[in-house]
């Protein structure tokens, strides 16, 4: 990734855009964090956010006219904060102004003519700027019209007090002055540059161009007059109403120009978002609670303590968040699409030497695309890191257990235990070609050879099988090469087969011959039985009145033919379909895809178990750590909300139906009862349950592709030659509890016989001393493998089995 | 259980000798190490217990993987 693409990236997350507040806010006054301090009963640190942009926050923070409370998301619901009470139950509280930073002194001298809000506001900032300001006016006091306002208001002890600030800034005041056009030309000569208050100096008759309405005509974007060096603002009374934190607002700009002036600096450069603009970020006001405005008791003196935490508790802390609600992977590493950009760009980047140390981060999407289908901006956090794994791969830092044990299945499927092309019995040539999935053959042989049977029976010139993997593993784990090597195995059995049309089985398949085969056609089983009718041995009465969750495979989000092909079927079957909340477009992944289950078994078993809705992930990162980005508060609120919302009780009480193989296999190993479509339209035991058949280990499942593959072989007559090394012959006896611990560590009975029987060959074994069992190890490539043994004379009992990638080196004598 | 104790639950069977304390090296990725662990010193087989494995073994794999 280079800076160009993670810039792009990093523009299309906005969830660190200003909220609608601040964005209003014509000095972008931080009034979200504001808020959140005032409802952590914080004066002093709200206070602190409020000087850090506003100019005379004492002043200010009693007569803004809050332009943020029009925009305020909370107002969609009911009532948008009282920003502006609260801000003046800040100031009128907070204990003491704190220090007021200031530049480095410059030589510079600035004269602010006219001590009207906006010409003070130019002062205070032109002053911190480290100018030497001097300030002209008329009358006998600063402030113009601010002493104007009702004493409840603003008090003349706190003008006055605050009105000092600018004295002890070092300001030069000259009150009483003969503001003319002699005087301002007098000024000009003397002085580096000019700010001009609109307000003080109404109707003075001044050598610069003049607006209809005879103010001092103004740029919009930087207050130049038509004289170079002289600046103007402020008198927004003179138009319509008076509007304080406008004239502040104008004043700012003035001093920024100034600044920019005496620097020679570009003077539009960066501007485009001074003053209000519109925000980019977007904020759900789904599921927030209306929440009436909390009235002060005392309408004249403003909010008590517990009122302003009361009011201020209200803020829903804007912010976008969007996938990282629905997402448990983008929740577990704490941040956001634009962090996590960043991120991945440094892992990137730094190829030598340095740490990369968001590998794990980067294989652990799902690539799902869940992320793309709800961000307002369509991030797809699995684009991301599909690019990054390609880059790891190429720059050789892709650790090796990753994907091992994906691509080694892969590799079964590719290998002479399971890839088969052949015509349909007695035929020679095929007009259509099964192509049921080496996932599908895994967790359901006998309904595989069914469903072949069906197709056979309801296709005309000819179905021919083809068995193998369409290298969807390899394109997760970013392995191009492999993944056109296991692809272009697929292209030359089906040209060898003459070309003929594919019946898939699984949706992966079907997405990845679509997108990287075009050139074979290819159309879904459910399409074929939706067109030709359900198998006559379906299991249609079995549905009758009972009403199931289809749980969507993710690899449909863009494919509404199938999924409606699906719902079809299933509503012929007899069943009811209670949508899950998250379907159709929006189902998550079961923890397969992307090879999550590969580089992050921990954080696949939590989506699953998530999805399953058996019960919350029990260390889910809500309750290890409470996240405290902005709105950190708010952010667990809604996430802990998020069980009971998508996953209301009456749905998740249903059993599921998957058309996916792996969303089976780890639903059903999640506890959840589940069946798969293929098992209802083409049931091996009429009248059988099909949502208990649970759980499948991984050895059972290459079984059972072997199991697919004989059947084929021998209604042809053929003898499968398959070479089966001497310890395939190993009998073992293994416990269910024992056979689940050492398939969840992806140790499967074959690794256990080589163990055993290197160990038995060898005699290299170590004796429990106590019980007698054995205990042996062998290192196959990448890992080495641990078994608990007991020897008898029916074969080997396992007591247990464990792994580790560290190799043993061996022992320093 | 102290590594001392887990050495005198274990023989080796091809050796027949008690199990001794010794330095044992592993490798992974870019790292080296060495560990005290129960092995016969006759034939060099090594006791690696499945706390060990799926203990500090897993969690140095996991931080070596980002690395």
């Amino acid at each position: 990734m280079d800076q160009e693409k993670l810039r792009e990236w990093e523009y299309k997350c906005i969830q660190e855009e200003p909220p609608e507040c601040a964005a209003a806010c014509p000095i972008h006054v931080d009034a979200r964090l504001f808020v959140k301090e005032m409802a952590r009963g914080d004066r002093e640190a709200a206070y602190k956010v409020l000087a850090k942009t506003m100019p005379f926050p004492g002043i200010l923070g009693r007569i803004c006219d809050h332009p943020c409370e029009s925009k305020c998301k909370r107002g969609e619901v009911e009532e948008p904060i009282a920003i502006g009470l609260l801000e003046r139950s800040c100031v009128e509280q907070a204990a003491g102004k704190g220090r007021i930073q200031v530049l480095s002194r410059r030589e510079q001298r600035i004269a602010v003519l006219g001590g009207g809000f906006a010409g003070l506001v130019a002062a205070w900032d032109l002053l911190k700027k480290g100018f030497k300001v001097t300030v002209f006016e008329g009358s006998g006091r600063l402030g113009g019209s601010l002493w104007e306002l009702p004493e409840g208001l603003l008090p003349r002890e706190v003008l006055c007090d605050e009105l000092a600030t600018l004295e002890a800034l070092k300001a030069e005041i000259r009150l009483d002055q003969q503001l003319d056009a002699a005087a301002f030309e007098a000024i000009c000569r003397e002085f580096d540059a000019l700010f001009i208050d609109r307000e003080s100096l109404a109707g003075v008759a001044l050598p610069l161009a003049l607006e209809d309405d005879g103010m001092l005509a103004v740029d919009a974007a930087t207050g130049a007059t038509d004289r170079g060096g002289v600046f103007a603002g402020g008198g927004t009374g003179t138009r319509g109403a008076y509007a304080p934190v406008s004239e502040a607002l104008q004043g700012r700009k003035g001093a920024l120009s100034i600044e920019r002036f005496i620097q020679k600096a570009q003077m539009g450069a960066g501007r485009e978002n001074e003053g209000p603009f519109q925000t980019r970020l977007f904020t759900s006001t789904e599921g927030v609670e209306p929440e009436p405005r909390v009235a002060p008791s005392d309408a004249a003196g403003g909010f008590s303590d517990e009122e302003a935490r009361a009011e201020a508790s209200r803020c829903i802390q804007c912010e976008c968040m969007e996938c990282v609600k629905v997402c448990l992977y983008l929740e577990r590493y704490q941040g956001y699409p634009k962090k996590y950009a960043r991120q991945v760009f440094n892992n990137d980047g730094v190829i030598f030497g340095a740490a990369h140390t968001k590998n794990q981060f980067v294989n652990s999407c799902s690539g799902c695309g869940l992320c793309e289908t709800v961000c307002p901006n369509n991030f797809n956090m699995g684009d991301l890191c599909h690019e990054a794994r390609r880059t790891m791969n190429e720059h050789k830092f892709m650790p090796a257990s990753f994907h091992e044990f994906a691509l080694q299945d892969l590799e079964h499927s590719r290998g002479e235990r399971f890839a088969l092309g052949r015509h349909e019995p007695g035929r020679e040539q095929s007009a259509w070609l099964y192509f049921p999935s080496c996932q599908l053959c895994a967790t359901s042989p006998g309904e595989v050879d069914s469903s072949y049977r069906y197709l056979r029976r309801e296709l005309s010139g000819g179905v021919g099988m083809l068995l193998g993997c369409c290298g969807a593993p390899a394109y997760w784990a970013g392995r191009d090469d492999l993944f056109r090597e296991a692809l272009g195995e697929v292209r030359s059995a089906w040209q060898k087969l003459g070309s003929p049309k594919v019946v898939t089985a699984c949706s992966t398949c079907q997405s990845i011959f679509s997108e990287h085969l075009p050139e074979m056609e290819s159309v879904s089983l459910w399409k074929i039985v939706e067109e030709k009718g359900l198998p006559a041995s379906n299991c249609c009465c079995e549905g009758a009145g009972k009403s199931l969750s289809i749980s969507d495979p993710c690899i449909t989000r863009h494919d509404p033919q199938t999924r409606q092909s699906v719902r079809r079927i299933v509503r012929q079957l007899g069943y009811a379909i209670d949508e899950l909340p998250l379907s159709g477009d929006k189902p998550e992944c079961c923890g397969y895809g992307g090879l999550m289950f590969n580089a992050n078994p921990k954080l696949a078993k939590d989506v699953i178990g998530h999805r399953a809705a058996q019960k919350k992930p029990a260390e889910s990162a809500i309750a290890q750590k409470p996240v405290t980005p902005p709105g950190g508060w708010y952010r667990t609120r809604a996430m802990q909300d998020r069980d009971t919302v998508y996953y209301r009780t009456q749905v998740s009480g249903n059993d599921y139906l998957a058309y996916c193989a792996m969303c089976r296999d780890n639903l059903a190993a999640a506890g959840k009862r589940v069946s798969h479509l293929v098992e209802l339209l083409f049931p091996q035991v009429a009248g059988g349950d099909p949502a208990a058949r649970g759980w499948i280990s991984w050895s059972e499942r290459r079984a059972n592709r072997g199991r697919v593959r004989g059947a084929v072989l021998r209604e042809l007559g053929e003898e499968g030659v398959v070479t089966r090394p001497d310890h395939e012959k190993i009998v073992l006896r293994i416990a269910p509890e024992v056979l689940r611990r050492i398939d969840e560590r992806r140790i499967l009975e074959d690794d256990v016989k080589k163990v055993i029987y290197h160990a038995e060959r060898s005699g290299k074994r170590l004796q429990d001393l106590k019980t007698g069992c054995l205990r042996a190890s062998l290192q196959c490539e990448n890992v080495t493998f641990w078994v608990d043994y007991t020897s008898g004379a029916d074969g080997f009992t396992v007591h247990n089995a464990y792994c580790h990638r560290m190799k043993i080196v061996g022992i320093k004598k | 259980m102290s590594q001392t104790d887990e050495a005198k639950g274990w023989s080796c069977a091809g050796c027949g000798r008690e199990l001794e304390i010794v330095k044992v090296g592993f490798s992974y990725l870019k790292g080296n190490f060495e560990v005290e662990l129960p092995a016969c010193t006759g034939c060099g087989q090594v006791l690696v217990s499945e706390e060990l494995a799926n203990g500090k073994m897993a969690d140095a794999e996991r931080i070596l993987e980002d690395k």
